[in-house]
């Protein structure tokens, strides 16, 4: 008996460390991987399943696919010499785990050795990503996050760009807006407002309130409903009897098309509508038609800009769908500033961060500048208007549209 | 506003229901844990999409359609895969493992074709998204067709499973597989129909899901969870059950939304839930010798 | 001499494992905490699933309180301090949650622990939303890539000795038992209420201590990332494929399957859904009880074709 068990207990052993040697042997040895250059390595790690899926699939991904075509179309990446590289990509799909994103971007970085990489999406995984660009010296244009600390982040993280403002920047737009209206007559100053219990509803309800607050706006109903919530008929019902003739949901796309939805089967009809992301993806503006005119959101574009309607035209063209009117062109003019750097600079890493700091781009947006590490041309408030999502607010910004208010009643189909 | 918050209560429940039920019938009768089911709903989901969107067919009459495709993908799964699993089961335990196990491959399979095909976007469109006024409450129809179809689905499946020679050979399988045989009841046949009931439940209720809710093609999971709730909290196999624990369910939320707080609609359900495990393990109608 | 062979060999591979980030670089060293997260989850897991046969999909529960805790705690405390706490609550939820569960069976328990993922969850999110008005925390601890493979290779050391020692003493005896039938362990007069509250507990403060150990690597928390159920499920699929009943199943079944996701997400980043869901479908049609348990009675059929070919000598 004994005997048996201690062969037994042997065996397991020595399997056992068989099975961590080949595991050890299978991903503890880095290829030495030979410099030739032929091509340029460009590396990512993105969400293509799991609960992320969704919003990287028409941010993100789309984005990247069209760079990667038009880059190679071209003939490939302009360098300095003016020698042009052809790229050559290396994807990872993260799972939408921060784990995974934070393996294959280590992955990326020592066992690929890609020249540069781009960003996973969401704020939480460009966060999880930023220690490891900044140790292995990689620009890190971080698209998909909205947070009020990026100046903070650029001094922990030197060669980290953030690109999408923060809370406050959408908040204080959006008061100023009700302020407007309220000054004007047009609504009575008070506000109903829900937030998904996420980051990002978080970020920006708390930043709305003292917005609010600081314009001489009440706030009557202020509630926040956990991700993944379909019925939100009870908190309609509330929003309408609160006397509130403006709403605003600090919501995801699931969420904010199921708001629109249910909005007009309750004949909740506010003057000023403002719902979160998903507000700006092409297929709402679809799905909702007419009844989309007037609805507020982040984001938006600068219709009479030639340049951005040409790319709106080539990512559907190319990808199949149609980019969104929040961080798809941001996406893509990221990948642009990227570029040019490359071509001013070649593939030194620490280089292509300085002139991406200090240098001016021409990109789909117009010309690009970073100010401390951010980019702070961004439309803060947008609304449908005639078929389009177009940029209303910061009001003074050339190629504004101006808002209209109240919004109308909605139309029956 | 007590009206307003019972009746969207017991509409949301008629989506909890409708999509649990099948669930019940294949956990119930055929024994297998099927954590793709999910899966299955949101396949219904997208094929009433493109039957609409592409071809113009509209989403109740996409549900001719549907519901065989729900019902023959069920009776494929059960023949292919889970009948070999049953076959060689030595006891329940270790069929309950093999079909996780199992179908949690399965759930990766069917969401990966749907990845491939469909690619991660939302998907969403609106059909019979109109105000109908019940009792001075307005309501969503296409929502208050869930319940509807949640109703007749039920109780006419009631009915099938406790008045017809059949169905009470499928409540024998469920009650005793073991002994089903001995009064002659062919219990690889019963329990694969009742698989392939379950699946034609599903696509039914992905049909109806996709007219008022956004779908990815990752998130089966969700429908998988809320199903598997309603079903343990009404009793495994117990249609009417299901129903009720399905609206239970969708009432507890709106009342918690409507005079607590909406952020803890999700908690209060969970709550809820763990509560009857606790109270009764058997579920609210559930016997306690299974 | 083969008495101390056992003890020897895996002395010699622990310290085999702790060289490792002397020589490899910074990706072998994250692959190495992503294993040794995985086989610690799996084996603890397996401490408390395997001899009660209690399916438990729980384990986020506990991993995200373990990340959780750290998050909340690392700014105002010294980070040993941290992560005792964090086992210390891991301990007082497991405890609690234990007392009012462990009588429930079967697939109850199986739903139950997923329910309880997701409230803590909820509970977490409805708590930092109301109360503490962010979501969303920030971890900036001076935790080197090394300094955690090191913890989580301690920490995995210390599971399986703890496996190890349940495995062959009264408790682990008394255990089987239970998992074989509770009536008759209960007539041997073995206390299995006690027994079982004993093992969940130490399970989930072993999974509590990798989720606080993991969490200083994503800079960021917030209840999705840190609750993400695909984490119990993995783990309780490694498990299962390795063989819960023994000692180095959870492990034969981690690596490979750690490897295989790895090599899939790789390789085919847009089919790796299709392949991964055949792979498992064909696990549990191939492997039915198993690496481990395929491998010994291969062993065995061998063996014993081996032992026909000579006279017969008993064994």
């Amino acid at each position: 008996m004994r005997t048996i068990q201690r062969r037994h207990v042997l065996r397991t052993i020595a399997l056992a460390t068989t099975a961590l040697t080949v595991g050890a042997v299978a991903g503890f040895h880095s290829e030495a991987a030979a410099q030739n250059r032929k091509s340029v390595k460009i590396g990512y790690a993105i969400s293509k399943t799991g609960g992320n899926a969704g919003g990287a699939g028409i941010t993100t991904l789309p984005n990247y696919q069209l760079w990667v075509k038009d880059v190679n179309d071209a003939g490939g990446l302009e360098m300095p010499d003016g020698k042009k590289l052809p790229l050559e990509i290396v994807e990872y799909d993260d799972r939408s785990s921060a784990e995974e994103v934070v393996r294959a971007t280590e992955r990326l970085a020592t066992q690929d050795k890609v020249d540069f990489m781009l960003v996973p999406w969401g704020t939480g995984f460009n966060l999880a990503v930023a220690p490891l660009y900044d140790r292995f010296g990689y620009p890190q244009l971080a698209v998909s996050a909205v947070t009020d600390k990026a100046p903070d982040f650029v001094k922990r993280w030197k060669n980290s760009f953030w690109m999408l403002g923060g809370g406050h920047d959408y908040a204080g737009a959006l008061a100023a807006i009700v302020s407007g209206a309220k000054a004007a007559g047009t609504v009575n100053g008070k506000v109903a407002m829900i937030s998904v219990a996420d980051g990002f509803g978080i970020d920006l309800v708390t930043a709305a309130r003292p917005a609010f607050k600081e314009k001489g706006i009440e706030v009557v109903y202020d509630k926040t409903y956990p991700a993944g919530t379909s019925d939100f008929s009870p908190m309609i019902n509330e929003a309408k009897s609160s006397g509130a003739d403006a709403f605003v949901a600090f919501s995801y796309p699931p969420e904010t098309f199921a708001l629109t939805q249910q909005a007009q089967v309750a004949s909740f009809s506010p003057k000023i509508l403002y719902l979160g992301v998903g507000t700006g993806f092409p297929i709402y503006g679809k799905n909702n038609g007419e009844n989309a005119t007037g609805i507020m959101s982040l984001g938006g574009i600068d219709p009479s800009n030639t340049m951005n309607a040409d790319y709106r035209k080539r990512h559907e063209a190319v990808t199949g769908v149609a980019p969104d009117y929040w961080g798809s062109v941001i996406t893509y003019a990221s990948l642009q500033m990227l570029q040019e750097a490359i071509k001013r600079k070649g593939l030194d890493k620490a280089a292509v961060s300085a002139e991406l700091a200090s240098g001016t781009f021409q990109t789909v947006l117009g010309e690009t500048k970073f100010e401390n590490n951010q980019l702070r041309q961004l439309w803060w408030t947008g609304q449908w208007q005639n078929g389009q999502f177009v940029g209303v607010m910061p009001s003074d910004r050339p190629g504004a549209s101006k808002a209209v208010l109240p919004r109308g009643e909605w139309k029956k189909k | 506003m007590f009206i307003a918050a019972l009746l969207s209560g017991l509409v949301l429940g008629g989506t909890y229901a409708l999509v649990a039920m099948g669930l019940t019938l294949q956990y119930g009768i055929s024994r297998i844990m099927n954590l793709a089911y999910g899966e299955m709903i949101i396949s219904a989901a997208f094929l009433a999409y493109v039957l609409f969107s592409n071809l113009g067919i509209n989403p109740v009459a996409g549900l001719v359609f549907a519901v065989p495709f729900g019902f023959v993908l069920g009776y494929l799964v059960y023949g292919v895969m889970m009948s070999p699993l049953v076959a060689r089961a030595r006891d329940k335990a270790s069929l309950e493992i093999d079909s996780i196990l199992a179908t949690f491959g399965l759930l990766f399979v069917i969401q990966g074709v749907m990845l491939v095909l469909f690619g991660a976007n939302f998907t969403s469109y609106s059909y019979l998204n109109d105000p109908v006024t019940i009792f001075g409450a307005t309501l969503a129809t296409n929502r208050v067709l869930a319940l509807v179809l949640a109703l007749v689905l039920g109780g006419g499946l009631y009915l099938v499973l406790t008045r017809t020679l059949w169905g009470t050979a499928l409540r024998a399988v469920a009650v005793n597989p073991a002994a089903a045989p001995l009064v002659g009841i062919d219990v690889n046949r019963a329990a694969r129909l009742a698989f392939a009931l379950g699946g034609a439940l599903a696509a039914s209720g992905g049909v109806v899901i996709s007219m008022y809710q956004t779908f990815t093609a990752t998130s089966g999971v969700v429908f998988t969870m809320k199903a598997l709730i309603v079903v343990i909290m009404g009793g495994v196999g117990n249609i009417l059950g299901a129903l009720s624990a399905g609206l239970l369910l969708g009432l507890v939320e709106t009342f918690v939304s409507t005079y607590i707080d909406p952020g803890l609609t999700l908690a209060a359900t969970y709550m809820i839930f763990l509560a009857v495990l606790l109270w009764r393990p058997a579920g609210l109608f559930g016997r306690i010798a299974r | 001499m083969t008495r101390f062979l056992p003890p020897i060999l895996f002395l010699a591979a622990v310290i085999g494992l702790t060289c490792i980030p002397l020589f490899a670089d910074s990706y072998g060293v994250t692959l190495g905490i992503g294993m040794l997260g995985y086989v610690t989850l799996a084996s603890a897991w397996a401490l408390f699933s395997g001899p009660t046969r209690y399916v438990s999909l729980a384990t986020v529960a506990f991993f995200g309180i373990g990340a959780y805790t750290v998050a909340v705690l690392s700014e105002s405390m010294p980070y040993p301090l941290v992560l005792v706490t964090a086992g210390a609550v891991g301990l007082g939820v497991a405890i609690v949650v234990g007392l009012s569960t462990l009588r429930l069976a079967g697939v109850y328990f199986v739903i139950f622990t997923f329910g309880l993922a997701e409230l803590i969850r909820q509970l977490v999110t409805w708590y930092e939303v109301n109360m503490t008005g962010t979501l969303g925390r920030y971890i900036f601890l001076p935790v080197t890539p090394e300094g955690i493979y090191w913890q989580l290779l301690a920490l995995a050391t210390a599971t399986f000795i703890i496996s190890w020692w349940v495995g062959r003493s009264r408790v682990g005896m008394a255990l089987k038992v239970i998992g074989d039938d509770e009536v008759v362990a209960a007539h041997c007069g073995i206390n299995i209420a006690r027994m079982k509250l004993a093992l969940f507990a130490v399970s989930s403060v072993i999974i509590t201590l990798v989720g606080a150990i993991q969490a200083p690597r994503w800079t960021y928390v917030e209840p999705t990332i840190a609750f993400n159920p695909t984490i119990s499920f993995l783990t309780l699929i490694m498990a299962l494929l390795g063989g819960a009943h023994r000692l180095t199943g959870p492990l034969l079944g981690a690596v490979p399957l750690f490897l295989l996701f790895e090599w899939l997400s790789a390789h085919f980043p847009n089919h790796y859904s299709i392949i991964l869901g055949l792979v498992f479908i064909a696990i549990v049609f191939v492997l039915p009880r198993g690496v481990l348990a395929f491998v010994e009675e291969n062993w065995k059929r061998w063996r014993r074709r081996e032992i026909k070919k000579l006279p017969a000598v008993a064994e």
